[in-house]
C-alpha cells in the first residue's frame, strides 16, 4: 500500500436495486422534520460549488409561505474542468427525480423544472424519455410533482441561482441581489430550491444510509463524499466518487502523469496550487475543524510542466471576459483590465510592478462584484500570478 | 421563410402568453432560421407584448441565441476551453478551416457550415470536443474532424 490516503467509493453510479422507485416511496412515508434534521446532522453542502448547507435551504423553503413552490435542478453545469453532472443524468437520471421528488414533498412544491445547459441538448431525448417513466410512478404513489426540462442557451453565468431564475422567466441570466434568497422569493416570486444535479443524489443518498453512515466516510475531519471530474495533463481523465478531505499530493499520486506542476482546483473560478503545495492543501469545505480546506464543484484540472501558466492564466481570463453578465462594473471592467494588464506586461507596455496593481484590483472584484462570478475571479488570478510571478512576466 | 407566426403560436398554446416562453419562443425560431433576424424579434415583442429592445436585449445576451448573421445548416462550434486548448484545438480548427474553405467565425458560401469557438463544453476528458448542433463529438485528431465534416457534407452523419 502506498501512503496514499485518497479513497474511492461506488455510491452515486451504483446500479438502481430492482425497482426502480422503491426507495422513493419508503423515503416518502418518512417524517418530514426527521429528514431535515437527518440532512442537518450529516453536513451535506451544495455539490455546485457554492456550498450551501443543503438541510438548511430545504428547511427555509418549507417554512417559507405559499401555495407554489419549485424544485429546479440546475444543470447549468458550465464551469471548465466539470463533467460529473452529464454523467450522472445520462447514467442515473433516477436518483435525481427521487432527490427531487424527496425535496419537494418536502417542502411541499410540486412543480420541477431541470434546467439543462444548451451544450447538453443531445441529453433531452432520453431525460424526457425517464420523465415519463417517473410521472407514471409518481402516480402510482400518489404523488402529485410532475418534471420538466428548460434548455439554456449558452451562458455560463445561468449556473448561478438567481441568474438562473431569471433566465427562466425569460430575461438577460443577470444575477439579483441577495437576500431575498430563492427559498423565499425565486421563480416567479415563488419559494424555490435550486440545487446541483449531484446533490439531489447526495441528499437521497443521506436519507436512505442515514447521517451517521454518510458521516463515516471523508478524511482529514471532512465529512462524505463527492463526485470529481479529473482532466488535463492525466493518463485517466473521467468522473470519480472520492471522499472529501483529500490532499491535493493524493490526487497527484494517483491521477497525475509524473511531471505534475500544478493544479486547478474548482474550475477557472477556483484555486491553483503550485508543486510546493500538493501536500498541505487538502480538498473539501472550510470549517472549525479542517481549517483551510479548498472548496470545490468537483472540478480538478492537472497541468504538467510544459504548460505555460502565462497561457493557462490567459485561457482563463479570455473565459470570463465572455461569460461576465457585465451587469455590474467590478467584475465588467475588471475582468478586462486584468486581461489587457498581463498583456501589457509580457509585451513589456507595463513594468512587472503592475502586476501588484492588478493583484489589488482583483482583491476590488472580489469584495464589489455582485455575484460569485465577479468575486472569484481573484481566486485563479491571484494564486497563479503569486505562485508563478516569473512566468506571467517573462 | 422568417414568418414566425406558427412557432410563436405553438408555444403561446402549449403555456400561455407570458415572459417565460420568450427563451423556448426564441430557440425554436434558431432552430429553424439558424439565426434571429430583426423581423423575427420584432413578431415575438408584438405577440408577447413586450418591448422589442427587451426581447433583444435578452437573445443577444446568449451565446447559441445568433442575432447578428444568418448561420449555416450545420452550426460547428470548438471548445476553447483550457483543457480542449492544452488538447489541440488549434490542430482542429486547422483542420475544419481547411476542410471548409473558410475561416473561423464564418460561414460557407452555400450556408451549410459556420464554424464558431465556444466555452467549456463539459467533456474536458475526451478533448478537443466540438457540438455540430447538438450532437457531440469528443477526442478529435485532425483526421478524424476531416471525416467528420466530410460526412456532414454528403449528408451521410448516420454513418459517423
Amino acid at each position: 500500500m502506498s501512503k496514499n490516503s485518497l479513497k474511492r467509493l461506488d455510491i452515486i453510479f451504483a446500479p438502481y436495486s430492482t425497482s426502480p422507485y422503491k426507495l422513493l416511496s419508503e423515503l416518502l412515508k418518512k417524517d418530514k422534520d426527521a429528514i431535515i434534521q437527518e440532512l442537518i446532522e450529516s453536513g451535506l453542502k451544495g455539490r455546485g460549488g457554492a456550498g450551501f448547507l443543503t438541510g438548511l435551504k430545504w428547511k427555509l423553503a418549507k417554512e417559507a409561505k405559499g401555495n407554489e413552490k419549485y424544485v429546479i435542478c440546475n444543470a447549468d453545469e458550465g464551469e471548465p474542468g466539470t463533467f460529473k453532472d452529464r454523467e450522472i443524468l445520462s447514467q442515473v437520471p433516477r436518483k435525481v427525480f427521487s432527490g427531487m421528488a424527496l425535496c419537494a414533498s418536502i417542502i411541499g412544491a410540486n412543480k420541477g423544472i431541470i434546467y439543462l445547459r444548451a451544450e447538453y441538448n443531445f441529453l433531452k431525448k432520453d431525460l424526457q424519455k425517464e420523465i415519463n417513466i417517473f410521472e407514471a410512478e409518481a402516480k402510482k404513489l400518489n404523488l402529485d410533482f410532475s418534471i420538466e426540462i428548460f434548455s439554456g442557451s449558452g451562458a455560463y453565468v445561468c449556473g448561478e441561482e438567481t441568474a438562473l431564475i431569471e433566465s427562466m422567466e425569460g430575461k438577460r441570466g443577470e444575477p439579483r441581489n441577495k437576500p431575498p434568497f430563492p427559498v423565499v422569493n425565486g421563480y416567479l416570486g415563488k419559494p424555490t430550491v435550486v440545487n446541483n444535479v449531484e446533490t439531489f443524489v447526495s441528499a437521497r443518498m443521506v436519507c436512505s444510509i442515514g447521517a451517521k453512515e454518510f458521516n463515516k466516510f471523508g478524511i482529514h475531519g471532512q465529512k462524505g463524499s463527492k463526485l470529481f471530474s479529473i482532466s488535463g495533463d492525466t493518463p485517466k481523465g473521467g468522473v470519480y466518487e472520492l471522499e472529501l478531505g483529500l490532499t491535493v499530493q493524493d490526487l497527484v499520486d494517483e491521477f497525475g502523469d509524473g511531471d505534475t506542476k500544478a493544479v486547478q482546483v474548482g474550475g477557472v473560478s477556483g484555486f491553483c496550487v503550485p508543486r510546493k503545495s500538493f501536500a498541505k492543501r487538502t480538498i473539501g469545505f472550510t470549517g472549525k475543524f479542517t481549517g483551510d480546506s479548498l472548496p470545490t464543484g468537483g472540478s480538478i484540472m492537472i497541468f504538467n510542466s510544459s504548460r505555460s501558466m502565462y497561457n493557462v492564466l490567459h485561457n482563463y481570463l479570455d473565459f470570463f471576459c465572455e461569460e461576465s453578465c457585465g451587469q455590474c462594473t467590478p467584475c465588467r471592467v475588471g475582468v478586462q483590465q486584468l486581461l489587457l494588464g498581463i498583456e501589457a506586461i509580457k509585451a513589456n507596455n507595463k513594468p512587472s510592478s503592475y502586476l501588484k496593481t492588478l493583484v489589488k484590483l482583483a482583491d476590488t472584484m472580489r469584495v464589489s462584484s455582485k455575484c460569485g462570478l465577479g468575486q472569484s475571479i481573484a481566486n485563479s488570478f491571484q494564486s497563479i500570478v503569486e505562485e508563478f510571478t516569473e512566468e506571467i512576466i517573462y | 421563410m422568417s414568418d414566425v407566426t406558427e412557432i410563436i403560436k405553438k408555444q403561446i398554446n402549449q403555456s400561455g402568453k407570458k415572459r417565460e416562453v420568450l427563451l423556448p419562443i426564441l430557440q425554436s425560431i434558431v432552430e429553424r432560421d439558424h439565426y434571429l433576424s430583426s423581423e423575427s424579434l420584432l413578431q415575438v415583442a408584438k405577440s408577447l407584448d413586450i418591448s422589442a429592445a427587451d426581447v433583444y436585449g435578452t437573445a443577444s445576451f446568449y451565446s447559441f441565441l445568433e442575432t447578428n448573421k444568418k448561420l449555416g445548416k450545420y452550426v460547428i462550434r470548438v471548445c476553447k476551453t483550457i483543457v480542449c486548448d492544452m488538447q489541440g484545438k488549434r490542430e482542429i480548427i486547422e483542420a475544419i478551416e481547411n476542410c471548409l474553405d473558410i475561416r473561423i467565425g464564418e460561414t460557407t458560401r452555400n450556408n451549410k457550415f459556420s464554424l464558431l469557438y465556444t466555452n467549456c463544453l463539459g467533456w474536458c476528458h475526451k478533448g478537443p470536443v466540438m457540438l455540430i448542433n447538438n450532437e457531440v463529438y469528443t477526442e478529435l485528431t485532425p483526421d478524424k474532424v476531416r471525416r467528420i465534416i466530410n460526412a456532414y457534407k454528403q449528408n451521410k452523419q448516420e454513418e459517423l
